[in-house]
C-alpha cells in the first residue's frame, strides 16, 4: 500500500510504531497506527492485560489563571460541567457547546493537584477538533486567563487491568490515584509528567502526558514490561464502542445536544439552575420536557455488524433512526452499535430492524456499556 | 481443475463447469479478522463483476464481486458459525460459494496463480 504523504503529521512515537510493525493510516491529519498484531488480538489484550496507545495526536492545553475559582469560571462559560467544584487533582468529562446547545467537542478537564499550580486546569481535546477548540476557547477567555497549548507534550494511554501495576513500577504514586483523578509526577525519572487514572476503553488505566522529547523513551520502557502490547486505532474504536463511549464527529457533533446524546450526566446539577453556559436555555428546557430523539445502544440479534449510517426501522419498516457507530464487539462476541432513535423507541428492549444492504436484520435497544466498566473508584 | 484469480483478490477453482469461489490469502490478510460473511442464496444468478457477497472484518465491510457469471449452487454454511475460517484457510475451508458457470470462456481474462503472485508483488 502507498506510503503516507509528507503532509501528514507524525507523533513522537511514529518511529516506534513503524518498528513495531504498525499499519499506518491517515487519521485527523496524523500518520497513525490502525493496528499492530490484529484488531481482535489487541482488543482482547487490552481487556485482559495492558495496552499501550499513542494518543499524542490529541490536543493538550493548560488554562492558567490566578486561582482555581477564576480559571474555572472562565471555562464554565463554555461548558456545562461543574468545574469550580472540582477538588484538587479531580478530573471531569465535559463538552464544549455552541449557542444552540450543539456539541463542539468533548474533552477531559483536570484541576491541578498541587497548590503550586493553583489556577491551572489541564485540558485534553479531540485531535480533529483541537485547532478549532483552542481558537474558540482563546476567543472567549476573559483578561487574566491564558490558554497555553502544550504542543511539546505527547500523550500515552496505558489501559487494561494490569496497566496500573505496570505504571506503578515507574511511578509508585500512580497507584494512589483513583478513577478520574490526576497528578503531576515523575515517571521513570522523567520530570513533569501528568498522570491521570482515566482513559477511553472502559478499563482501568492511566493516561500519561509526557514531554515530547521523552515520549519515545517512556513508551519503550513500558513496552518492555511483559504485560504491555501496542494497540492501534482499530481496537481503540472497538473498545470505546463496547464501553458505550461517544466518538466525536460520529455519535455527537454540532447537531446533537447533550440531552439527545444521553449525556445529561455531563450537565452538572449545579450548573442547570444558574444556566450560564452556551445553549443552556435550550438544554435546561430539553431536560425538563424531553427530546424527540435519543442516543441508545443497539444490539443486532444476529451476527451481521451494522455500521455507521445504517437505518434503524420500526417493526412496520418505517425509519426511526440511524446508527452512528457500529461494528463487531470482540468482548461481547457479536455485533454492537449505538445510534439515535425516536424517543418513543428508546426504551431498553424495544425491538427494531436494521437495514443492512437492503436486508432487514432484527435488533433491540440495549443498555450500554456492552462490556462492563472496570474503573477503580476507590482504593 | 484450474484456479483463476481476479484483481479484486477473489479466486475461482473451476471443476466440471462449477467454480468454487473465495478470497485470496492476500485479501484476508488485508481485511484482518473476519467476523461475518453475507452470502448469496442458492439458486440466485449473477453476472461477472456483480456484487455477490459481503465480508465484514472488525474494521470494515467489503464487497465481493462475482469473478464469473453463473448460478449459486452451494454456499459455505460453516462460515455462519465460524467466519474466522476466512483468515485461517482463505483458499481452503474458508471458501464462500459455488457457482455453476454459464460461460466458461469468461475465465480467459483472469490471472493464473503465477500472474496473480506477480500482481500482488506489484502492490507492495
Amino acid at each position: 500500500m502507498g506510503t503516507a504523504p509528507d503532509t501528514l503529521l507524525k507523533t513522537p512515537l511514529h518511529g516506534l510504531h513503524k518498528e513495531l510493525g504498525g499499519k499506518l493510516v491517515p487519521f485527523a491529519g496524523y500518520d497513525m497506527p490502525v493496528q499492530f498484531g490484529g484488531i481482535l488480538a489487541e482488543h482482547n489484550h487490552c481487556r485482559s492485560s495492558a495496552g499501550l496507545f499513542d494518543v499524542s495526536h490529541m490536543g493538550q492545553a493548560f488554562l492558567i489563571g490566578p486561582d482555581h475559582e477564576t480559571t474555572a469560571a472562565a471555562l464554565e462559560a463554555l461548558v456545562p460541567g461543574d468545574i469550580k467544584g472540582l477538588a484538587p487533582g479531580a478530573m471531569r468529562y465535559t463538552l464544549l457547546l455552541n449557542e444552540g446547545g450543539g456539541i463542539l467537542d468533548d474533552l477531559m478537564v483536570t484541576r491541578a493537584g498541587s497548590a503550586d499550580y493553583d489556577g491551572w486546569i489541564f485540558l485534553v481535546v479531540n485531535a480533529a477538533c483541537k485547532d478549532a477548540d483552542f481558537a474558540h476557547i482563546a476567543k472567549h477567555l476573559p483578561k487574566g486567563i491564558e490558554l497555553d497549548i502544550a504542543t511539546s507534550k505527547a500523550l500515552i494511554a496505558l489501559q487494561g487491568p494490569k496497566a496500573v501495576d505496570v505504571i506503578s513500577r515507574h511511578a509508585p504514586e500512580a497507584a494512589k490515584l483513583v478513577f478520574m483523578t490526576g497528578k503531576r509526577m515523575t515517571v521513570a525519572g522523567i520530570e513533569g509528567c501528568i498522570v491521570t487514572r482515566s482513559g477511553y476503553t472502559g478499563e482501568d488505566g492511566v493516561e500519561i502526558s509526557v514531554p515530547a522529547d521523552k515520549a519515545d523513551k517512556l513508551a519503550r520502557l513500558l513496552m518492555a514490561e511483559p504485560e504491555v502490547a501496542p494497540i492501534g486505532l482499530g481496537a481503540r474504536d472497538s473498545l470505546r464502542l463496547e464501553a458505550g463511549l461517544c466518538l466525536y464527529g460520529h455519535d455527537i457533533d454540532e447537531t446533537t445536544t447533550p440531552v439527545e446524546a444521553a449525556l445529561i450526566w455531563a450537565v452538572s446539577k449545579s450548573r442547570r439552575e444558574l444556566a450560564g453556559f452556551p445553549g443552556s436555555a435550550k438544554i435546561v428546557e430539553q431536560i425538563a420536557n424531553g427530546v424527540a430523539r435519543k442516543r441508545v445502544g443497539i444490539l443486532p440479534n444476529g451476527r451481521a455488524p451494522a455500521r455507521e449510517g445504517t437505518s434503524v426501522l420500526d417493526l412496520d419498516g418505517n425509519k426511526i433512526g440511524t446508527i452512528t457507530s457500529g461494528g463487531f464487539g470482540p468482548t461481547v462476541g457479536g455485533p454492537v452499535a449505538m445510534g439515535y432513535v425516536a424517543t418513543a423507541f428508546a426504551k431498553i428492549g424495544t425491538e427494531v430492524g436494521l437495514d443492512v444492504r437492503g436486508k432487514i436484520h432484527p435488533a433491540r435497544i440495549a443498555k450500554m456499556p456492552f462490556a462492563p466498566h472496570n474503573y477503580v473508584k476507590e482504593l | 481443475m484450474s484456479k483463476y484469480f481476479t484483481e479484486d483478490h477473489e479466486w475461482a477453482d473451476v471443476t466440471d463447469g462449477v467454480a468454487t469461489i473465495g478470497i485470496t490469502a492476500y485479501a484476508a490478510e488485508q481485511l484482518g479478522d473476519v467476523v461475518y460473511v453475507e452470502l448469496p442464496d442458492v439458486g440466485k444468478s449473477f453476472k461477472a463483476k456483480d456484487e455477490v457477497a459481503t465480508v465484514e472484518s472488525v474494521k470494515a465491510a467489503s464487497e465481493i464481486y462475482a469473478p464469473l457469471s453463473g448460478e449459486i449452487v452451494a454456499m459455505n454454511e460453516a462460515l455462519a458459525e465460524n467466519p474466522a475460517l476466512v483468515n485461517e484457510s482463505p483458499e481452503g475451508d474458508g471458501w464462500f460459494f459455488k457457482l455453476k458457470l454459464s460461460d466458461e470462456t469468461e475465465t480467459a481474462p483472469l490471472m493464473d496463480e503465477a500472474a496473480y503472485k506477480t500482481f500482488v508483488a506489484g502492490l507492495e
